[in-house]
């Protein structure tokens, strides 16, 4: 089972390492307090009932087998820094390292958000020029950094067409979603009290202008529309589809999940958007971290601008800045303090690393790497959607799965090639996708590989399909038995 | 598999079976085929309405869930506890494994059901084959 | 630009291998009035050292070298240099939500590790991979109890952190959910009990305290749940101040708990990004918003972990989802992982009662000065206190401004009883010489006699 020919990986060691809880031993320690300098107090005289009387059951290790312990586990990840994450939809570009550099200086990383404004100037400017820089990437007018994560800014979008259409005197029943969207826009209309309309994609996976014109109605909120959608390809009719919402008086709401295809080209405030999300942990290079921290801003139009969450950022005539809370039309706050600002602080960083020509060049080395994969590969996977790519390309697994291999098992293999796999069985609408989205981050040599790694993969179908079908063959562990792990949870550790 | 000749049959893959006024009710194999490894079921509690045509509850695979449509209106009067530690049962013997019983309010809504020729039918249209 | 790992002549060959007489024809598909013909107006592109000049500059000016008494949701806490060195390696910085089990077992591991710590801190049966915050967390979690009871009215305490209640306010305005808001007792901080009695009805899905709460004060959590689950509604505990756990008893008698963990290594950072997370009694289970992790086996019998029960989730049932939640905290679940890894069971215990030491000698001391009263001061708590002044608080805090001193959070911003009343914090960071410097400020406060 060994790959011939392909070059990208070679057997490793990786060490075991169990549990930290089966490794602690009682009287190791990993920390060493400074004597008190107050006097000791009796905790269960100052807490009495309230004291807890048993220790919880943490570990007890010393700091080397910590540092081992972590940075085994590390070892047994896939990562951007040793290569190609093309998960489509996902953005998995380079973070780079001055982001966490300078998100760790310390008058930012210690600056408590509860720190009189007047204290906090330093911050406030920092969160100040991302919101402006955002604002000039968006073309949008007004915005809030407060969301934590994608989802997080979906939820308050709707929140603003919602409170918008209140105040025009009726909030509207539902919201209408294509079926190539993300399961969060869909979860997120629910959330807000709306009922979820499906439309359904046309022959080119795009929005049917016609379905549109008819779902359209005088209970419609909003579309919620991704652009580029999920198969990488842009609305050309967005101007369209904008018109036919505006002129029933329903708002277009944009997930911007797929920016990086756009950033420095085409601005979502300049073709008819009203509301939409950023991702920074995808378009703007903040790490993904195994699962987040994200960072979800909500940019809008004017008319939006009265009902952004508390609280938002002013700029006093003495050019100050201060947070203002008297916003009686406010949607209200989605989470507590001003969101996750050591996020802001990153992609900031990274927008000045770019500047204008950077920022236009990255876009277009973005969408130059996905029709060079589409091009490179077309021949042997099949290309459902034939409409110009973007910044990602979605293929079927039509042609291996006659042979009964399907996405998910080429997606295992490619572990075996040292990629980690594109995103599987998304979006919906295209039956067995792979979807690829290499990013602007790799090098014609990277994406080489790459296409050889498929392409050998492809032959492999024809000849050993039991190869695929079985895969990986190089990892620690692999096939983990899914189906035991749901019937029968087992969600922590416990002493034997 | 055969469909039994007594069950009759909803177009979203539940069977049926009558004895007097309580309808025994579970899931076809052709739904449990497609749903693949059944990890979860989500009853209703025993007393609870249910109404031909709407949804009485769920069954899970690890990627997909998949909602129960009850072929009958009623009232539940029992559910399979069983699936609550052994949901696999569905997978081993779908036409033996009963999620819930119903006692039917009108009777006369099992003639509406399809029977076993005719869900066959429907099944090979759905799939194309 | 650095970034970019392709030199003019690739692109040229990558373009005409595809096929394409220059990059914007790639762009062709977006109509000719959207596209922009002209440079972004941002700032030019910089070099790294600009970057870090600017940035360093920023800091200096949010004014370092202050000692700050704040808390009220976010805390200061010493973090071991190991965190940083560890949370930093890439392989956990740049990787993405463990999916693929095979190539992110480190990640999961990690996640199944933290779930363990958070149930046996709180003495909950199951915990998960993380929330947002502590905010977003309590939120979600009334949500999921209205889900386990099919009720549809809260009861929430008002000395549960005001911006918790207002998020709490925006997720549940559209659920057609009311809430009822019930009182302290003047004289001891806690949820008057009488008044909770009342709210809570056979409608009610639950209660939601914060222990300690707003003012630092413990909740009696035994009392407060024997209210709530003799109407059949759940308890449900937020806590803001995870050291808390060190010392102060587990909220057992919860059914579910909503932690902030940014006190286990995570810094201030002006607020985010924190972790929330969520953890709850078993029976629950299929309830829960966010990510779990969970053991398993491989095909050849090794043990491997997962992300399971993912058909909660909004990936699979959309918008009949649990949540809408995708990304959340994972590396500062991972960093506070690794926090209550070095202090461990002792040295959890050992932080949280330094804690106590430092707010008990602060509140004493700070106290004892004139026209300065103890609120709350036979109540228990951990390292905040409420301090109420003759003088005007604003005018108290400019003083201590003065001498690089950030006093207490002005409650009367939130309650407008509490007039004069500021939270103050000490953890076990504040150093002896900087309380008694407090104090010699209070101490020269005008005071009518």
């Amino acid at each position: 089972m060994a790959i011939q020919g392909v070059g990208k990986v070679r057997p490793h060691q990786t060490q075991n390492e169990r549990l930290v809880f089966e490794k602690s031993a009682p009287g190791k320690r990993g920390y060493k307090l400074p004597p008190l300098d107050v006097p000791a107090v009796d905790p269960a005289k100052l807490l009495g009932e309230a004291c807890r009387t048993q220790c919880a059951a943490l570990p007890e290790l010393s700091e080397i087998e910590i540092v081992r312990h972590f940075t085994r586990l590390s070892t047994w990840n896939y990562a951007i820094d040793l290569g190609m994450y093309p998960l489509g939809s996902c953005t998995m570009k380079y973070n780079p390292r001055v982001n966490e550099f300078v998100a760790r200086i310390e008058g930012l990383a210690e600056a408590h958000p509860y720190r009189p404004d007047s204290e906090a100037q330093g911050v406030l400017e920092v969160i100040d020029l991302l919101q402006r820089c955002l604002l000039e990437i968006t073309g949008m007018d007004a915005i809030t950094l407060q969301p934590a994560a994608g989802a997080h800014g979906e939820f308050t979008g709707i929140l603003l067409v919602r409170a918008w259409h209140e105040s025009q005197g009726n909030p509207r029943r539902k919201i209408l979603i294509p079926d190539s969207a993300h399961g969060t826009n869909p979860a997120t209309a629910a959330i807000c009290g709306y009922a979820v309309e499906n439309l359904k994609s046309n022959a080119e996976g795009g929005i049917d202008l016609d379905a549109l014109e008819r779902q359209v109605d005088p209970e419609t909120a909003a579309l919620m529309l991704t652009n580029p959608s999920t198969i990488g390809v842009f609305e050309s009719q967005i101007h369209r589809i904008a018109d036919i919402l505006h002129a029933r008086g329903a708002l277009l709401y944009m997930d911007g999940a797929n920016m990086n295809a756009l950033v420095g080209k085409a601005r979502p405030g300049d073709f008819g958007v009203d509301v939409m999300h950023l991702n920074l942990h995808k378009t703007f290079s903040t790490p993904h971290g195994g699962g987040g921290p994200g960072s979800g801003p909500v940019a809008c139009k004017a008319f939006l601008e009265p009902f952004l969450p508390t609280p938002v950022l002013a700029t006093a005539r003495d050019g100050s800045r201060r947070w203002e809370y008297d916003r009686p039309r406010s949607v209200g706050r989605v989470r507590a303090f001003y969101g996750n600002t050591g996020m802001f602080i990153r992609a900031l960083a990274y927008i000045l690393a770019n500047g204008p020509d950077g920022l236009r060049q990255t876009t277009e080395d973005a969408v130059l790497n996905a029709n060079y994969l589409r091009k490179k590969l077309e021949d042997v996977y099949e290309l459902p959607y034939k409409t110009p790519s973007m910044h990602e390309v979605v293929f079927s697994d039509r042609r291996q799965a006659a042979r009964g291999v399907k996405t998910g098992d080429i997606a295992k293999r490619l572990i075996d090639y040292g990629f980690h796999p594109y995103t599987v069985s998304f979006p919906l609408i295209v039956s067995g996708a792979l979807m690829i989205e290499p990013t602007e981050s790799e090098s014609v040599e990277e994406l080489d590989l790459f296409v050889d790694a498929m392409r050998s993969i492809a032959r492999e179908v024809e000849v050993t399909p039991e190869v695929v079908k079985s895969a990986p063959h190089s990892t620690r562990v692999s096939r983990l038995d899914e189906v035991a792990a749901a019937r029968k949870p087992v969600l922590r550790w416990r002493q034997q | 598999m055969a469909y039994p000749t007594k069950y009759r049959y909803t177009r979203e893959h539940e069977w049926i079976v009558l004895d007097g006024a309580i309808g025994t009710i579970g899931i076809t194999d052709y739904a449990q085929n497609s749903l693949g490894d059944i990890v979860y079921v989500d009853v209703p509690k025993v007393g609870d309405a249910v109404t031909a045509n709407a949804t009485f509850g769920s069954v899970e695979s690890v990627k997909a869930v998949s909602d129960l449509y009850s072929p009958v209106t009623g009232t539940v009067t029992a559910v399979n506890e069983e699936l609550k530690v052994a949901p696999d049962k569905i997978n081993e013997a779908p036409h033996d494994t009963w999620i819930i019983k119903v006692e039917l309010k009108d009777p006369a809504e099992w003639d509406k059901l399809l029977d076993a020729a005719a869900y066959e039918a429907f099944v090979t249209e759905e799939t194309g084959k | 630009m650095r970034y970019l790992p392709k030199s003019p002549a690739e692109r040229q060959q990558m373009l005409a291998e595809i096929g394409a007489g220059s990059i914007d024809d790639l762009f062709a598909v977006i109509p000719a009035e959207y596209r922009l013909a002209r440079d972004l107006n941002v700032p030019r592109q910089q070099a790294e050292s600009e970057i870090i000049r600017y940035f360093r500059e920023a800091g200096a000016r949010n004014t370092t070298g202050y000692t700050s008494f704040l808390g009220a949701g976010a805390y200061q806490h010493y973090r071991p240099v190991v965190i940083d060195s560890l949370a930093q390696r890439g392989e956990f910085l740049t990787s993405y939500t463990p999916y693929q089990a095979e190539i992110t077992q480190g990640t999961l591991q990690a996640i199944f590790e933290f779930q363990t710590m958070i149930a046996e801190l709180t003495g909950m049966d199951v915990a998960n991979a993380s929330m947002y915050d502590g905010s977003t967390g309590a939120a979600e979690a009334v949500l999921m109890a209205m889900r386990v009871t099919g009720r549809h009215r809260a009861v929430v305490a008002r000395s549960v952190h005001p911006e918790y209640r207002e998020v709490m306010a925006t997720y549940l305005r559209h659920r057609e959910m009311p809430v009822t808001e019930v009182d302290y007792v003047a004289g001891t901080g806690r949820v008057e009990l009488e008044a909770l009695e009342a709210a809570v009805t056979g409608e009610t899905a639950c209660v939601l305290v914060q222990s300690p709460n707003f003012f630092g004060v413990v909740e009696d959590i035994p009392a407060l749940a024997e209210i709530a689950h003799r109407k059949g509604a759940l308890l449900i505990v937020s806590i803001a101040e995870a050291v808390s756990l060190g010392v102060v008893r587990p909220p057992l008698e919860a059914d579910i708990v909503s932690l902030e963990a940014q006190s286990f290594g995570v810094a201030l950072s002006y607020g985010g990004p924190f972790c929330g997370v969520i953890a709850a009694r078993e029976a629950y289970l299929r309830q829960m918003p966010g990510r779990l992790a969970g053991q398993t086996v491989d095909k050849d019998g090794n043990r491997g972990f997962v992300l399971t029960l993912s058909t909660r989730e909004q990936h699979i049932r959309r918008e009949k989802a649990t949540s809408n939640i995708c990304t959340n905290q994972a590396l500062v679940a991972l960093m506070a992982t690794i926090f209550l890894t070095v202090y461990g069971r002792e040295g959890m215990r050992e932080l949280a009662v330094h804690n106590l030491a430092k707010a008990d000698y602060a509140a004493k001391l700070l106290s004892a000065q004139p026209g300065v009263k103890l609120r709350f001061a036979g109540s228990p708590r951990l390292n905040e206190f409420v301090l109420e002044t003759q003088e005007p608080a604003a005018a108290m805090n400019h003083r201590l401004l003065e001498e690089r001193i950030i006093g207490g959070v002005e409650l009367s911003r939130w309650y407008p009883e509490l007039e004069n009343a500021t939270l103050w914090c000490a953890t076990e960071v504040m150093p002896r010489e900087r309380i008694d410097a407090a104090a010699r400020v209070l101490s020269a406060g005008l005071v009518e006699v």
